[in-house]
């Protein structure tokens, strides 16, 4: 069976900063992958890589079997319209009330009417759990919690099959991220759609992910199930979700293992 | 050597900018023909650059219509020919002072705003989301901001020479006593229609280099808010080099032919 999404020895470069340094990864239909890893590994890279937003120096990145590297804008409208993104901080539009920002794709690509994309809103909303109350407020007005899930209910709207989540729940207090965590899983559950979250937050792992792949250095280098997730011996998987300071795990460009450590001391 | 490889870095840094200016004017020209045009956001524009630039655009040629007629007046006396303060107010203000005074007060005001708001919406990923949920940031930010600027100078350089030769009329006739009637007929006797048409061509060409450059900066900012700040100020005094150019530059080929 082809995989939803399939990345294959995909390579991005800054400058002299190798970025990507060959990602493979294959995501099924209707799985929920999550990808974790440090800051600076390269995740928003190879989201971006995937969303179209950047282009790969070399490798493959297929969605539904359709090769997407090098692919025109206007070529990948197709593909572009059967997804999804929840955004970091939301990237809600400040210039535009909560229902025309929920219902921006309808209303700009489908030729929707302003009463057909009000009921739209209201329908996203009401799936993450927010009332009509808020189409009418301005997206500076709203707080973190609620930004999110306003970013969640536009990523919905359109029934996506594929949906992206970028660090879903980071600046959320613990019961708000448990809150997004079950939106996520609902929704994606009610649309039977394919996703990929990447996130440092292991609470959102545990609670959204069928397979976590984790990314260090521009590679992945260990995926599995969840469940092989908690009982893996892999050094580097076990410093990062444990969070430990010593380990393989080089932090901001410094090798924190025990020996380098007591050698410091 | 290291001063050849300063010398270096700086032109391939000038080229390299050049470039991906060339392409993001082309980029825009294309999105500004093509459909789907968003009439909606282009009305809205309009009335952000070009009403809300009224004001400036009028104080400015009043006061400077005014400050022309006293220059002329003066250096004029030298050789008693005061009496052609109206057709000179006439003249600079519509060639030169009306279109260019104006489009730097509104490359001051609407270039800035522009690059704030885009540079503001790349470094929270509004763009990205944008080009997510199938919309061409071109078509949809960039374009109606061009169209919106090069429809809005010429009206505003119009008003801007009505109310400059006004305010040299308020100033020739009452500070200096020169008669109104016969000021008012020496200034329309003098006027061509070339010496208006030619400054609202200039308008137009500048109302495109105020948004295009306002754009631009804007959508390539990064860096969070200094970045955007960075992003701003490049905008106001990229537009302002560029409007003084494109006016030397359009003033020698519109004369000399």
């Amino acid at each position: 069976m082809t995989a939803k999404i399939a990345l294959s020895d995909v390579h991005k470069s800054f400058g002299t900063k190798d970025v990507l340094r060959g990602v493979n990864l294959e995501v099924e239909t209707g799985q929920s992958v999550v990808v974790i890893g440090g800051s600076g590994g390269g995740k928003s890279v190879m989201l971006k890589s995937i969303l179209g937003l950047l282009t790969p120096d070399t490798g493959s990145i297929k969605i539904d079997g359709r090769e997407t590297v090098g692919l025109a804008r206007n070529s990948r409208a197709d593909i572009d319209h059967q997804i999804g993104m929840l955004f970091q901080n939301g990237a809600l539009f400040d210039s535009l009330p909560v229902w025309k920002n929920v219902a921006f794709r309808a209303i700009q690509n489908d030729g929707m009417n302003e009463a057909d994309a009000r009921d739209l809103a209201v329908d996203a909303l009401r799936q993450v759990e927010l009332g009509p109350e808020l189409l009418d407020l301005s997206p500076a007005s709203l707080s973190g919690g609620m930004h999110k899930r306003v970013g969640l209910a536009r990523a919905i709207a359109s029934k996506p099959e594929i949906i992206f989540f970028d660090e879903p729940t980071t600046g959320l207090d613990p019961i708000m991220t448990d809150v997004i965590n079950h939106l996520i899983r609902d929704c994606v559950r009610e649309l039977g759609a394919t996703t990929m979250t990447i996130t440092h937050d292991m609470t959102s792992v545990r609670a959204i992910a069928d397979k976590t792949a984790l990314l260090y250095k521009g590679e992945i280098i260990w995926q599995g199930s969840t469940n092989a997730l908690e009982v893996s011996d892999d050094p580097f998987l076990n410093q990062f979700i444990n969070g430990l300071a010593h380990g393989p795990i080089e932090v901001e460009g410094q090798q924190l293992d025990t020996a380098q450590t007591a050698e410091a001391v | 050597m290291n001063f050849l490889a300063t010398i270096g870095e700086f032109f391939l840094a000038f080229f390299a900018q050049t470039g991906r200016l060339s392409v993001f004017i082309g980029q825009t020209l294309a999105a500004m023909l093509r459909p789907p045009i968003y009439f909606r956001i282009i009305g809205q524009q309009i009335i952000r650059i070009g009403y809300f630039s009224l004001p400036v655009v009028a104080l400015t040629s009043f006061f400077t219509g005014g400050a022309l007629a006293i220059q002329i007046y003066y250096g004029g006396n030298q050789f008693n020919s005061e009496a052609i303060v109206s057709s000179i107010v006439a003249l600079g203000i519509t060639r030169e002072l009306g279109p260019v005074l104006g489009g730097l007060m509104v490359a001051g005001r609407v270039s800035a705003a522009i690059a704030a708001e885009i540079g503001t919406m790349r470094v929270t990923e509004q763009i990205d989301a944008l080009t997510t949920l199938s919309t061409n940031p071109h078509k949809y930010l960039v374009a109606p901001r061009v169209i919106a600027a090069t429809l809005c100078m010429p009206i505003l350089a119009l008003i801007a020479d009505i109310i400059g030769i006004f305010g040299g009329f308020v100033v020739g006739t009452q500070s200096f006593g020169f008669n109104a009637a016969i000021y008012v007929q020496r200034t329309i006797n003098f006027l061509t229609v070339d010496d208006v048409s030619s400054g609202l061509i200039k308008a137009a060409v500048f109302g495109f280099i105020i948004a295009i450059m306002g754009c631009y900066n804007g959508y390539y900012s990064k860096g969070g808010a200094q970045g955007v700040g960075r992003a701003t100020t490049n905008a106001v005094v990229s537009a302002s080099i560029l409007i003084l150019a494109a006016n030397y530059l359009m003033t020698s080929l519109l004369f000399s032919s």
